[in-house]
């Protein structure tokens, strides 16, 4: 875990309102795993006693890339930043999804909206190529298809209207994938989405009998582990406890989650 | 000249008067890759009751303009998980430990102030009678005179480290409350706890905190608690630690002319996890620019 003050090197609109930000951050950068986060401080919201989490996108040598949307005051806040002006951040933080895969599991990635950004990340760094499934409430919300498809991944498509792929939740495409044959018991699922998208892909998980490590997003304080803000409850060995999505996680297996809401 | 930023505090020798708040900082541990704990006076843990707690529901914690609220509900790993878990982090560790502690009866206080006493590497009680997210106890204790000195007298009669109550901002008479507990035997006094707050969210009409209510901390409580740090000064003689907004050195000594011994940094260490850090340097520099040789010189000095 570091301090660094990034400088931004580009900004740059995505369509549909998302972006991507890239901070040249060496010292995060080399230490970062797919699937951690960094706790960006929004120096145009002095009076902001919270930093914001993001997923990590991209790294490229000794600069890091976030994907994110205007959804609140924080993020409005950064529309404006321009190539020059430095951020603190906080990072990398909290455990990433587990690696190395393992050997014989075909890997299937499950996203939704920008939560596609630390399965990019992710997709990168596997040996073996896979599956994304990938979705959102509407075509504009299905991001990074292309990306995807130049690492050789296939992409199958859910959105919420209909309006791109098939209509619904990223589960119906993943379903059907399932049934036409698949073993379960060989896929290695990692997902990234909304609370509503994790839960079914969760109980999916359980179910079906794969793996599943879902990367959770839950309102945060410190994301160090000291405010204990984004706690979750988990069953580990039996037994019900709170963990720290920011420290523990983000990254929890699906088959350990216990859902209350 | 190099000002004396050491502090004795009820006893407890403090390298500066420099420490973090309860609930703000951990265990110790947590940010421990970007803070040297030894360069700190104090570490204030987050409260310990003497059994493990789970807390509030979430969400626990939402920023608003001046700060944050909390209804964390004082989850904590009990008496006996903290001291396997943590004690021996802070005990290879320079800097006081002072164990906040709660429990939801007088009893519950007393038992673990008991189980405290002989802690190795424990040098203080700080007792939680002001948190504003427990149904019983917590502010309950810290808004009543008499509960409060029941509180303080049955904590008093099972311990011989120094106990620091900490105090509830929303008292008519914080002097009161003040002299109540050293009355019972207080050797120091914290102030001021988070104020009672609650936040709505206006297109669901819900309140945001699973909890509904919660504690207003961060910059905007600061000038609130300057003044009831004067106030108690004023009060009582015994030494107090101020917490309640501070960012940057110059709030910390607004709280130590303002009366305090010490300071407490709290929802800033979220902000800026150097911020304890930098107030104790902004502290020397001001002394030396004031030609003052200690801090002790400026406890009090307001000029009315």
């Amino acid at each position: 875990m570091h301090i660094e003050n990034g400088k931004v090197l580009q900004h740059i609109p995505i369509g549909a309102g998302y972006k991507v930000l890239t901070l040249e951050l060496p010292v995060i950068a080399a230490a970062a795993r797919p699937g951690q986060f960094i706790h960006l401080r929004i120096a145009s919201l002095p009076d902001a006693v919270l930093r914001r989490p993001f997923s990590i996108y991209r790294v490229e040598g000794g600069t890091l890339s976030i994907l994110y949307k205007a959804v609140g005051r924080g993020t409005e806040a950064m529309q404006p930043l321009a190539s020059g002006e430095i951020l603190s951040v906080l990072g990398p933080l909290g455990n990433g999804f587990p690696l190395p895969l393992p050997a014989g599991r075909t890997p299937v990635l499950v996203a939704g909206g920008y939560g596609v950004a630390p399965l990019y990340y992710l997709a990168r760094k596997l040996q073996t190529k896979g599956v994304l499934f990938v979705g959102g409430a509407k075509a504009a919300d299905v991001l990074l298809e292309d990306e995807f498809r130049a690492l050789g991944w296939d992409v199958e498509i859910a959105t919420e209207d209909g309006s791109r792929g098939v209509k619904g939740l990223v589960t119906v495409p993943l379903d059907a994938w399932i049934k036409t044959g698949r073993t379960e018991s060989a896929l290695e699922c990692f997902a990234c989405g909304p609370n509503g998208l994790m839960k079914a892909l969760g109980h999916r998980a359980v179910e079906g009998g794969f793996k599943a490590w879902l990367s959770l997003d839950r309102h945060m304080g410190c994301g160090v582990g000291a405010c204990l803000a984004c706690v979750q409850k988990v069953r580990i060995d039996g037994e019900d406890t709170l963990v720290r999505v920011c420290k523990e996680g983000p990254v929890f297996e699906a088959r350990d989650v216990i859902w209350e809401d | 000249m190099h000002p004396k930023l050491d502090i004795n505090l009820a006893g407890i020798r403090m390298k500066n008067p420099v420490m973090v708040a309860s609930g703000t900082f951990g265990y110790g541990p947590e940010y421990s890759g970007l803070v040297d704990l030894n360069k700190l006076g104090a570490i204030v843990v987050k409260g310990i009751s003497l059994q493990p707690w789970g807390g509030n529901r979430t969400p626990r914690l939402v920023e608003v303009p001046g700060g944050l609220i909390n209804a964390i509900g004082l989850q904590n790993p009990g008496v006996e998980g903290f001291c396997e878990k943590y004690m021996p982090f802070l005990r290879k560790h320079d800097l006081a430990v002072i164990v906040n502690i709660w429990g939801k009866t007088v009893e519950d206080y007393a038992e673990v102030a008991a189980r405290f006493s002989d802690v190795e590497g424990v040098h203080a009680l700080e007792v939680n009678i002001s948190c504003p997210n427990l149904k019983a106890g917590g502010s309950a204790f810290g808004t009543n005179l008499e509960a409060t000195a029941r509180v303080v007298s049955a904590v008093r009669a099972r311990t011989r480290l120094p106990i620091i109550p900490k105090l509830a901002p929303n008292v008519s008479d914080i002097g009161a409350f003040a002299r109540i507990c050293v009355e019972n035997g207080a050797d120091a006094l914290s102030l001021i706890n988070s104020f009672p707050a609650m936040a709505i969210n206006v297109e669901t009409r819900r309140p945001v905190l699973a909890n509904v209510t919660g504690g207003l901390s961060g910059p905007g409580i600061h000038p609130i608690a300057v003044k009831l740090v004067y106030e108690a000064a004023k009060a009582v003689k015994v030494p107090l630690i101020a917490i309640g907004g501070i960012t940057s050195a110059k709030e910390a000594l607004e709280f130590i002319i303002a009366g305090a011994t010490a300071v407490a940094v709290g929802t800033a260490n979220f902000t800026e996890p150097q911020t304890a850090l930098r107030v104790v340097d902004g502290i020397a520099d001001y002394l030396k620019r004031h030609a003052l040789p200690s801090v002790d010189a400026l406890i009090g000095s307001v000029r009315l």
